[in-house]
């Protein structure tokens, strides 16, 4: 049976130039780029470059770009720097449908006495710009809130929220690990100070990330010892990771038009495909502002889990916001803040493609996903 | 990913007896839309209370699916009185086991069993008032009765056993320290239990020194007034010899002597050093 890869919002596969590209830096090429011989120069060489198709990616600066172990790391790392950096600030200011990386770590400042602002969503998952520019204040240290959220694919209005932090002094993260790769994020236009990025999120492997620290912010480093990564990570270089996130940067970037064309249209084809033959189901998010390639779908009265179960009888991988995929008996945070009704938010199907996906995937994907929920539907105790 | 069974597995790809049931003479509902669970159960009962026919449906995920599937199975040909002794536990077993964090899905398969055969036998749909009990959980409606109930069954020993069981507490957390109460009361009469069952044959000294001092830790310690102490010295046979501060050194001692009678071990004599 074929396995279709629809969840790549969750992890992406690795792609093949990036594997070939690590493959070395595990046998013949250890050495530690620190050291002073050539072997290490030349190894500490191939992480500058990397540096600079990663720093490429966001038209960035090499120097900007600092390697951590992933996403989390980043994200932890951003926000620790901002508030010890600016400690007679006391307030954050992030948004309610945050992943948790960001999610839990603010209410651990929250505890230590920090006030948090959680920006609430509309129906279609969009924020309220009027109580943004109101939560902003002269005690507010940091602003953090996603590029692009990881459940809905929705994109959020980052250039002219860092814009308003900007105009007010106060430093603005976005955690981009959804969009990075898969929408261009030119950060000479883009006011951010900091950004974080997730490689297995763009076809590198799983345990490496990087966080942009824009040149002149102040930045304390979170990971404190040596003097790797110019004294803001501490630690030996993950070297084929770096390797193969730098040629991931420079594949993604490759991709980019295809992203925004191709995964696009099929993207759009599988959704309005499934819409026009499943009654009683809806799109949750932003159809305007969106990843090329996510789509939420919820399918009325049926639960998530019991879905995602049939479909992988199928070979087909697929994630959901249902309570019963998360052990957390309460459907997705993200949903529940848009306010999905119950009987949709159970029933909640997220597909993510990528550049790997193909036309005849998604003809098969629309050929056997309505049967299942007809199937789940005749079982189902709730019609209407 | 969950961890089921073979057998969670081929109910829920095919389920058995699923849909409703045409000629159900008792039906029962359980869950709702809002607690992303439901199944109701339709059963065929003869005039003599043999369960001759079920049929099922439910909204949920595979492993609620699956315990309506294997409760179906498990009651066709059961007498009523029978089915009302079948426990959530007996569901699991069936299936070979449910990840704990599902096994409210088949506390849901029990309790929709009793609620047909409750509606077989023209009862209310829901057992009288005491019986509801108070409402615990608000987020998914789920009553004190049903926790101790299930805590019983299921010999539960935590407060998240109790939500993974129930759901209770799963929502906005709210109830956690209410669960956390009900189960200190539960298993508080458990250890009262095992002490008394144990203080009846005859103790070995340790065990009777044992369940002394327990007993002035946890029931005599907290009456004592200001100034007031109750030590033990010394175990022997049936002699317990105790260090007592007090105004009232004989009332005292007198009422231990008959407390530790009455909770250990009939023929205690308590004497004060």
């Amino acid at each position: 049976m074929q396995t279709v890869y629809l969840d790549n919002n969750a992890t992406s596969a690795i792609a093949p130039e990036v594997r070939e590209a690590m493959l070395p830096y595990f046998s013949e090429l250890y050495g530690n780029p620190s050291s002073m011989y050539s072997f290490g120069g030349l190894v500490g060489k191939k992480v500058a470059e990397a540096r600079e198709q990663v720093a490429a990616l966001f038209h960035a600066e090499p120097s900007e770009i600092v390697f951590t172990s992933c996403g989390s790391e980043s994200d932890n790392t951003a926000i620790w720097s901002a508030l010890t950096t600016q400690p007679e600030k006391r307030h954050i200011i992030t948004s309610c449908v945050e992943h948790p990386a960001i999610l839990n770590v603010a209410e651990y400042w929250a505890h230590q006495g920090y006030r948090v602002t959680r920006l609430a969503v509309d129906e279609q998952g969009r924020l309220d710009l009027d109580a943004y520019a109101s939560a902003l204040t002269p005690d507010t240290a940091l602003v953090t809130v996603m590029f692009a959220n990881n459940e809905t694919g929705n994109l959020f209005p980052i250039a002219r929220m860092a814009e308003m932090a900007k105009a007010k002094g106060i430093l603005f993260h976005t955690d981009a690990v959804q969009a990075a790769g898969k929408i261009d994020l030119d950060l000479t236009r883009l006011p951010v100070d900091m950004l974080s990025l997730s490689g297995h999120k763009l076809h590198a492997p799983k345990g490496i990330g990087v966080l942009y620290v824009r040149k002149g912010v102040i930045f304390r480093p979170f990971l404190r010892g040596g003097h790797q990564e110019r004294g803001r990570r501490a630690g030996t270089e993950n070297v084929p990771y770096i390797v193969g996130l730098g040629v991931a940067a420079q594949s993604a970037l490759e991709h980019m038009q295809e992203e925004q064309t191709r995964v696009a249209a099929l993207r759009d084809r599988l959704e309005r495909g499934l819409l026009a033959s499943i009654p009683q189901s809806r799109v949750n998010g932003d159809p305007e502002h969106r990843l090329p390639n996510t789509s939420n779908i919820s399918f009325k009265n049926v639960e998530g889990e019991a879905i995602l179960l049939r479909l992988d009888q199928l070979g087909i991988c697929a994630s959901s916001g249902s309570a019963c995929t998360s052990g957390s008996l309460e459907p997705s945070h993200v949903l529940r803040a848009m306010n999905v009704p119950f009987n949709y938010a159970h029933g909640s199907v997220r597909l993510s493609l990528s550049r790997y996906t193909t036309d005849a995937e998604i003809d098969y994907v629309l050929k056997e996903l309505p049967p299942v929920i007809a199937s789940l539907r005749k079982l189902s105790p709730f019609k209407d | 990913m969950w961890d089921y069974s073979q057998a969670v597995h081929d109910h829920f790809l095919h389920p058995h007896n699923a849909g409703p049931l045409k000629d159900a003479n008792a039906v029962g509902e359980v869950g709702s839309l809002a607690c992303g669970d439901a199944l109701r159960l339709y059963l065929k009962i003869s005039d003599g209370g043999i369960i001759e026919k079920a049929g099922f449906e439910t909204f949920g995920c595979a492993s609620a699916i699956a315990s309506s599937s294997v409760l179906t199975d498990m009651v066709i040909g059961m007498h009523v009185d029978d089915a009302l002794k079948l426990t959530n536990k007996d569901i699991v077993e069936r299936l070979g086991g449910l990840p704990r964090e599902k096994m409210h899905c088949s506390v849901m398969g029990q309790e929709a069993l009793e609620a047909a055969i409750r509606n077989w036998r023209g009862e209310p749909p829901v057992p009288h008032a005491q019986e509801i009990g108070r409402l615990v959980c608000k987020c998914f409606g789920v009553t004190d009765a049903q926790i101790i109930r299930t805590i019983r069954e299921n010999n539960l020993k935590t407060v998240e056993e109790v939500t993974d069981y129930t759901k209770a507490g799963g929502g906005c957390g709210e109830c956690l320290d209410t669960i956390a109460e009900i189960l200190a009361v539960e298993l508080g009469k458990k250890s009262e239990e095992a002490l008394q069952a144990k203080a009846k044959p005859a103790l070995t000294n340790v065990q009777r020194m044992q369940a002394v001092m327990k007993l002035i830790a946890q029931k005599v310690t907290p009456g004592l007034s200001a100034g007031e102490s109750v030590e033990l010295v010394d175990v022997d046979g049936l002699r317990v010899t105790l260090a007592v501060q007090s105004a009232k050194q004989e009332a005292l001692r007198s009422s231990l002597e008959a407390l530790f009678r009455e909770t250990i071990e009939d023929g205690i004599v308590v004497e004060v050093k």
